[in-house]
């Protein structure tokens, strides 16, 4: 896997000096947190819904490996079947040899950002597949040659205008229109050809029920109802993390979801997915099947407290309300999941030493934890994993690779200075004698700040002076 | 089975079971309406995201549904036949050119994406809250009809309108036994993945038609 740490620095620096793209972000992202302001008119009942949506994650994440039996139980008595994947290679394999099996060369994807996480259309297409992606954003990304910048709002980068011209670019038939709803019309009538034809469709999940086998799948635009209702063969990917115990605990999280990512009190679409079709049936693919990926969340399983990150129901709430992401907008992350959930959920999956630069860009705010619906304490875990980056005894991969020796020994001495009150005094004096010396500059710190001179007389001095004899 | 499989579920066997005791339930909100309320609700949720409401009794349904049909221009309607609104519906078509369900599984998918202008369905019930309609499709009532034609009309009897989706789902059991596919549908297709503006009639009908009968 690559790295995102080399660079990060440079693609802040990009972003920030991209004023359309940090007024995309900027309007789009107060759009976002009104909206769900809106939604949640009454502090109390929203904390008690977060409460529970918590609750239900916790309780299914306690039993995730019968949870998982179950879930592959019910879902192979419903015909659909089951394979399962420790890497994303392993998962693009999977699905390459259900394609091949059919002898399949077109493929038409609902939005996953699991299959992002695979490099799944990549993967294919270099094996001679045709992989078109449906969600309107996905599309326009797709035919940029751009991943997305937002889990929920792939495009939201981009403005109309740079959409016009993209699709005057790449479909000079079509007149050119800088109109929202003309650019819509456009891609329905693009796109619907392609699902009429399509020998397989693709789609992620929001939640997988153990109780009834049951698949989930949220939207608006009803391109994830196209790809897993006309092709013939219908493929599922998600994370092991997705499945919950009881499908009771389904109209909470859905309402969890819909709000905190969009603001809607619910989406147009709510797609409950059971079984292939069924003798008589006309319509439903024959034959459906679901990839469980781990790519390295079993190992973030085994910790107490990092395990919080496996209750994400990724609505991107965090991202909206972040003042560092709404700056720097998804790409300058560098890595699928950006925002605050992937600054944790990242480092964790792919190593520190990759991803661990992440860890720094957030102010620690506290905003992110604050609106998670499944109360994820996303500062504190930013916290924990910015110490495992520094210290070898951790137990996320890469723990300890981000140490300087030169940061390491200022910290120690810092330390024993003020464990040592004759050392103290000693430096104090030196200080403040010697203020004249101290240097001008100090990296990159002083790169937009003065530097800090030592005053001419200590504080216990000002003290003593003034009569001060408590300690 | 396979070698991911068994390694995935030995390393979350390995790991220390997360202790769940000290976290509290919490709750969703419920809510109880009387029928003029939930109708209400229903209705300014679907409105509010374009979708028709038409409010109709058991005798007057046929005469909302041919306007409707007559209004949005629909040369032809496909329906199921086996319905007790489909019976109805064949002894007085709305429309000029009525299609059923029956039609060969050989040119469904045709005939849906290429000819259809309007498709009515039944519906399981509807929900207050959200101004949702829960449709469970079956052979007779396929699942293409509430998605690839242009205009969607549902029909909706008040007796099943519940407050909230959780009410619903516990009122019918839906855990003892779920469809092929199970839908909830809020409005006509639409999408913000442009500058977060709303654009109706992305993939899925561009119009959704409720016909609200009172029973």
């Amino acid at each position: 896997m690559q790295t995102t740490d080399a660079g990060f620095d440079i693609r802040i620096r990009d972003a920030l000096g991209n004023e359309r793209v940090r007024g995309n972000f900027r309007r789009a992202m107060d759009g976002l947190m009104q909206r769900r302001l809106d939604l949640f008119p009454d502090a109390e009942a929203m904390e008690s819904l977060r409460q529970h949506g918590m609750r239900i994650k916790a309780s299914a994440l306690s039993r995730l490996p019968e949870l998982l039996e179950e879930l592959e139980a019910k879902l192979t008595g419903n015909g659909i079947r089951v394979h399962w994947a420790e890497t994303p290679l392993e998962a693009n394999q999977i699905v390459l040899d259900i394609m091949q099996s059919h002898g399949a060369t077109s493929m038409i994807k609902g939005k996953s950002m699991v299959s992002e996480e695979m490099g799944l259309n990549h993967f294919l297409e270099q094996r001679g597949i045709d992989v078109l992606e449906s969600d309107l954003g996905e599309f326009i990304l797709q035919l940029a040659g751009e991943p997305p910048s937002h889990i929920v709002a792939p495009a939201i980068h981009k403005d109309r205008y740079q959409i016009a011209e993209l699709f005057r670019e790449k479909f000079p038939e079509i007149p050119y229109s800088e109109d929202i709803d003309e650019l819509t019309q456009s891609a329905r009538t693009i796109l619907r050809d392609r699902f009429e034809t399509a020998e397989v469709g693709l789609s992620g999940v929001n939640f997988a029920v153990a109780e009834t086998g049951t698949l989930c799948l949220v939207e608006n635009e009803g391109n994830g109802r196209m790809s897993t209702t006309v092709p013939p063969v219908h493929i599922a990917v998600t994370g092991i993390e997705k499945v919950v115990e009881k499908l009771e605990q389904i109209p909470p999280l859905l309402t969890l979801l819909t709000r905190s990512a969009t603001g809607q009190p619910v989406t147009t679409y709510f797609n409950m997915i059971s079984s292939p079709c069924k003798p008589g049936e006309k319509d439903g693919p024959e034959e459906v099947h679901l990839v469980l990926l781990d790519n390295g969340r079993s190992g973030i399983y085994s910790d107490p407290e990092l395990l919080a990150t496996l209750r994400c129901i990724r609505c991107g709430a965090c991202m909206n309300h972040c003042p560092v992401y709404t700056r720097i907008g998804g790409h300058a992350y560098g890595t699928v999941y950006p925002g605050p959930i992937g600054t944790i959920f990242e480092p964790q999956k792919g190593g520190l030493d990759k991803h661990g630069a992440l860890t720094t860009a957030s102010s620690l705010c506290g905003a992110c934890g604050e609106v998670c619906p499944v109360r994820i304490p996303i500062p504190n875990l930013i916290n924990r994993l910015r110490y495992e980056s520094q210290h070898s005894d951790g137990v996320t991969p890469g723990s300890g690779s981000k140490r300087k020796r030169s940061e390491a020994m200022i910290w120690k001495a810092w330390s024993l200075l003020y464990r040592k009150p004759l050392l103290y005094r000693m430096m104090t004096k030196t200080a403040t004698r010697l203020r004249m010396l101290a240097p001008g500059k100090a990296g990159p710190w002083t790169r937009y700040r003065t530097a800090p001179k030592p005053a001419a007389r200590s504080l216990h001095d000002l003290a003593r002076t003034h009569g001060v004899v408590d300690e | 089975m396979s070698k991911a499989r068994q390694n995935i579920l030995a390393r979350l066997r390995s790991a220390q079971r997360p202790d769940i005791s000290a976290i509290g339930e919490g709750s969703a909100e419920t809510h109880f309406w009387d029928i003029d309320e939930r109708m209400r609700r229903f209705t300014d949720r679907m409105t509010a995201v374009r979708a028709e409401v038409v409010e109709t009794s058991p005798e007057t349904w046929t005469e909302a549904l041919q306007a409707i049909c007559e209004k949005k221009g629909a040369r032809n309607l496909l329906y199921s036949a086996a319905s007790a609104f489909g019976e109805v519906i064949s002894q007085q078509p709305p429309v000029a050119h009525p299609v059923t369900t029956d039609l060969g599984s050989d040119v469904w998918k045709t005939t849906l994406f290429h000819e259809i202008d309007a498709a009515l369905t039944t519906t399981l019930g509807g929900i207050a809250e959200t101004g949702t309609l829960m449709l469970w499709p079956d052979a007779q009532e396929p699942r293409m009809m509430s998605l690839v034609p242009p205009v969607h009309i549902a029909i909706l009897e008040t007796r099943t309108l519940f407050n909230t989706f959780a009410e619903a789902v516990a009122a019918m059991r839906w855990q003892d036994g779920m469809p092929t596919n199970a839908l909830l549908i809020s409005g006509p297709s639409k999408s913000a993945d442009i500058e977060q503006t709303l654009a109706y009639g992305v993939h899925g009908p561009k119009e959704l038609v409720v016909l609200l009968i009172r029973n």
